[in-house]
């Protein structure tokens, strides 16, 4: 994956310090990632709980806490400054424990989730983006934090 | 009269909507090889991929018309909330896409569009397991 801010040195948009720029440079291609997870991840708990709520419920609410996870960090990012880094963060990092508990929770045990979340396998059925996702947002959080100057 | 010509039509939208699906996937995957090598080549996004990118949004507005008609017309079992919510999303993502590239111009502006055409291409595979294949 590109999304490796490291390596974008010459666009100079995550300069330390800055916390505006938790959009800019590689922080737009993330905010652009992380809005349709989050229009996916919404949509997605949206026909589930519409139309059978009680099929799988542990899988149902762990895809709607995955939809609120995804928009509030989209948020965040977007809005930038201390504390929208400081939420990031948060959100960030229950998304990566998230998905790792319950990309192994689907794996070995498989009837706790009779249907899929976003997280199920790992993100499996998104191109395991889900995976690669969080890593990628603390990478950039690390990058962009205000205090490292 | 009416009965006929919706008889008539319905084989010719099933057509349709393979091709459009195929030709969606070609076109996306044409401009992902496009952005891909100009990534590789550190090129900001140009005026070849804003084509490029153009024609997948064409595409998908096609398929928007033609999706919600074809649906309309089906008696199989669809889940239409899905099926349109990605016709729609679809017909959308180029549209942002390129907003967000426009501000970024640099390689970042690349990757977001070679985001934007996988994720179209992605999103054309679910449209098919959720129509069900060639048949209407």
């Amino acid at each position: 994956m590109p999304d490796v801010p490291g390596a974008s040195g010459a666009e100079g948009a995550g300069e330390r310090g800055e916390v505006a720029a938790l959009s800019h440079g590689w922080g737009r291609a993330l905010v652009f990632v992380y809005g349709l997870f989050a229009v996916a991840a919404t949509g997605r708990s949206a026909v589930q709980l519409g139309l059978e709520p009680g099929k799988a419920p542990l899988a149902y609410s762990l895809s709607l806490v995955a939809a609120v996870l995804y928009l509030v960090a989209t948020t965040c990012l977007l809005l930038g400054g201390r504390t929208g880094w400081r939420i990031a963060g948060i959100a960030v990092t229950i998304e990566l424990l998230g998905v790792l508990s319950v990309g192994t929770l689907s794996y070995l045990a498989t009837d706790l989730f009779p249907d899929k979340t976003v997280w199920s396998h790992f993100g499996q059925g998104y191109g395991f983006l889900p995976l690669v996702l969080p890593v990628a947002g603390l990478v950039w959080l690390r990058h962009t934090s205000p205090t490292a100057t | 009269m009416a009965l006929c010509f919706a008889a008539a039509a319905r084989p010719t939208l099933a057509a349709v909507t393979s091709w459009l699906y195929g030709a969606a996937l070609v076109v996306a995957g044409l401009a992902a090889v496009l952005l891909v090598v100009d990534l590789i080549r550190d090129r900001a996004a140009q005026d070849s991929h804003y084509i490029a990118l153009a024609v997948v949004e064409l595409l998908m507005l096609v398929q928007l018309v033609v999706g919600v008609v074809a649906l309309s017309r089906t008696s199989r079992d669809i889940e239409g909330a899905v099926f349109v919510s990605y016709l729609v999303t679809n017909a959308i993502i180029p549209v942002v896409a390129a907003f967000f590239s426009l501000a970024e111009r640099s390689r970042v502006g690349t990757t977001i569009l070679l985001l934007a055409v996988v994720t179209v291409a992605g999103l054309e595979l679910r449209l098919w397991d959720v129509w069900g294949g060639p048949h209407a």
